[in-house]
């Protein structure tokens, strides 16, 4: 789906970002681009910058310094919902899944769809369960909608989280920590979940401490330390060992 | 059922859960309800005077009495909060009704003569448009409790103060209320209206009370409010992860507020029927109901961790508590056992469903 003039202009561009809080400078003049269909990997040590760079994309505060541009329009994000509005998704970390709802009453929490019967309007329980079902076949995950999210694995809890932000044809999607706490082979589910993001033309920026999961998924990796960028390559043109000496500041900027 | 949806996935990995495995079934609202049934069998064998009518038409009124109230205080619940004023404001509604409907009727007080005229022999009060006091009042009573959910709600969703604390606070607050405004004394529903008032409240239908038909009807509504709508299932939402609920766009401070003016709202609607049944609405009315309503929710099935719960399981736990009270008075045994087994059901119900939890 990534035609050739939509490729050459990126979906999200960011200028001379910065941020401080109180008299600690979290993020300074921090360029970055993101293109349609690209996996960014954002890696960085503790405090290096990373949740402040995700939150202010997705609206949770605004950034002091710098602009932001979404689709090539300058953009202001005061809530989460405003970043949700223009294409931005957010999988958090911790998924912010109700475990007492099924999958498909996750999907479309916040935005079910209804039918109407007079001033009165109710839940359409049948479109949302065949929606579901549609973008979990479209994730290839084995997942019911009509199952609780209680009784599921860690990789189908994944792929409720990344269901959710398909719903509304999201251009970005932002993963935070996705593979931190699921075992290795719902680890490779979820990669594959990236692929299929990737293969519709969906921008999606990987934030991970883990070094394997950036290598096998990503085609370019953007590495922060001290809230400063310190390198944005390709993937082919680095090393794990060169990105964590980045990390590490064994290396100042590559 | 529904048509099955052609599937685009093969689950080879991933069964389907059984249908008694899934919804009502596996919840702990299935085995009190089995629980129920298995007890009103023995009753029917223990004492011939069980299954009378009159027996029966007690019973259903008795539980009547408390099931309203915990079909409010079950919307709280289920998104995790608690609702500790419930009892103090049937109270308070109940009397700012019966004192509205007193005030209205008796003529010579202010406001009085646009509700009712003296009959020609002088002593007979008649009303102008007859129903019309009893309309204003029993409004009258759901509006404090619904200035009392709104003042509970704010404190709890806008403030961010705990659900306990500020409803033991309010627990107090309104029962002081309720002294305040009756003076300590006992207030009775008076005037041309009271009639229509106590056929309303006490009497009954083909044999059926009264209260329990408005709660069949209030329960089959939030039957629909809780699976059907979305404000139902942002309730869900809330209690089974409030961050979640929040990061998608769920106004959580809206959803909180509505659930304890719900609360509210339905001990109102509870305290006038009790008093309409009490025949007054006396300052020390309905004390520690809030105990009862809310053991009544939790051996339904309602979790106060939230995220579970729903008007069958309110009304079971209601009938459960009202069917072992009525066994005992048959059975003939000392009635101070009742609150005793009242405690061991509610630990039970809970220990019932830990287990079934953990062995699946």
């Amino acid at each position: 789906m990534v035609t050739a003039d939509t490729a050459g202009q990126p979906v999200l561009e960011m200028t001379g970002i910065g941020k401080d809080f109180g008299a600690i400078r979290a993020l300074h003049g921090v360029d970055m681009q993101v293109f349609p269909g690209e996996v960014v990997g954002l890696m960085g040590d503790n405090g290096a910058g990373k949740s402040t760079l995700v939150k202010i994309i997705a609206g949770n505060f605004p950034a002091n310094h710098g602009e932001i541009r979404f689709d090539g329009k300058a953009v202001h994000f005061h809530r989460p919902i405003d970043a949700r509005e223009v294409g931005i998704e957010v999988v958090y970390q911790d998924l912010a899944l109700a475990d007492n709802l099924t999958a498909a009453d996750n999907v479309f929490l916040g935005r079910e769809l209804k039918w109407k019967f007079g001033p009165f309007s109710f839940l359409d329980h049948k479109a949302m369960a065949a929606r579901a079902l549609e973008l979990f076949g479209e994730l290839r995950s084995e997942t019911r909608p009509q199952h609780l999210v209680k009784q599921m694995s860690g990789g189908q809890r994944q792929a409720v989280a990344i269901a959710r932000t398909r719903l509304s044809n999201a251009k970005l999607v932002m993963m935070d920590e996705p593979t931190a706490a699921i075992s290795v082979r719902q680890v490779e589910q979820v990669l594959s979940l990236i692929h299929r993001l990737k293969e519709q033309g969906v921008a999606v920026m990987l934030i991970s401490h883990r070094m394997p999961d950036v290598f096998a998924v990503c085609d370019r990796v953007i590495v922060l330390r001290r809230g400063e960028k310190r390198a944005d390559k390709p993937i082919r043109d680095t090393s794990p060992e060169e990105v964590t000496a980045l990390i590490t500041g064994a290396k100042e900027a590559a | 059922m529904s048509v099955p949806i052609e599937s685009p996935i093969s689950f080879a990995n991933v069964g389907r859960t059984r249908w008694w495995h899934s919804r009502i079934f596996a919840s702990q609202t299935a085995y009190v309800t089995l629980a129920l049934l298995m007890l009103l069998v023995v009753m029917h064998f223990a004492s011939p005077f069980f299954f009378t009518e009159g027996n029966m038409q007690n019973v259903a009124k008795n539980f009547s009495f408390i099931a309203i109230a915990a079909l409010g205080i079950t919307f709280v619940i289920i998104t995790g909060g608690i609702d500790l004023s419930v009892g103090s404001m049937m109270c308070f509604s109940a009397m700012v009704t019966s004192m509205v409907m007193t005030e209205l009727s008796t003529p010579g007080m202010p406001a009085a003569s646009l509700f009712v005229h003296m009959a020609t022999d002088g002593k007979t009060v008649l009303a102008n448009v007859p129903g019309l006091i009893l309309v204003i009042s029993v409004l009258a009573g759901l509006i404090a409790a619904l200035v009392v959910g709104l003042v509970n709600g704010f404190c709890i969703a806008v403030l961010g103060l705990s659900p306990f604390v500020t409803t033991l606070g309010m627990l107090s607050i309104v029962r002081g209320l309720a002294y305040v405004v009756s003076n300590g004394r006992g207030s009775f529903p008076g005037g041309p209206d009271a009639d229509y008032f106590y056929a309303l409240t006490s009497g009954d239908l083909y044999g059926v009370p009264a209260p329990f038909i408005y709660l069949v009807i209030l329960a089959l509504v939030m039957a629909v409010v809780l699976h059907h709508t979305t404000f139902g299932r942002h309730v869900f939402a809330l209690g089974g992860n409030e961050k979640a609920a929040e990061l998608t766009g769920i106004s959580v401070v809206r959803v909180k507020i509505e659930v304890y003016v719900i609360c509210a709202l339905a001990a109102g609607l509870q305290g006038i029927i009790i008093s309409g049944w009490l025949g007054s609405a006396p300052a020390n009315m309905a004390t520690s109901y809030e105990l009862n309503v809310i053991a009544a929710a939790v051996i339904g099935g309602a979790n106060l961790a939230g995220g579970i719960g729903g008007p069958l399981g309110a009304i079971v736990g209601c009938v459960l508590l009202e069917v072992i009270r009525n066994g005992l008075v048959l059975a003939q045994v000392n009635s101070y056992w009742q609150q005793t087994l009242v405690g061991v059901i509610i630990i039970l119900a809970v220990l019932v469903d830990r287990m079934r939890s953990r062995m699946i």
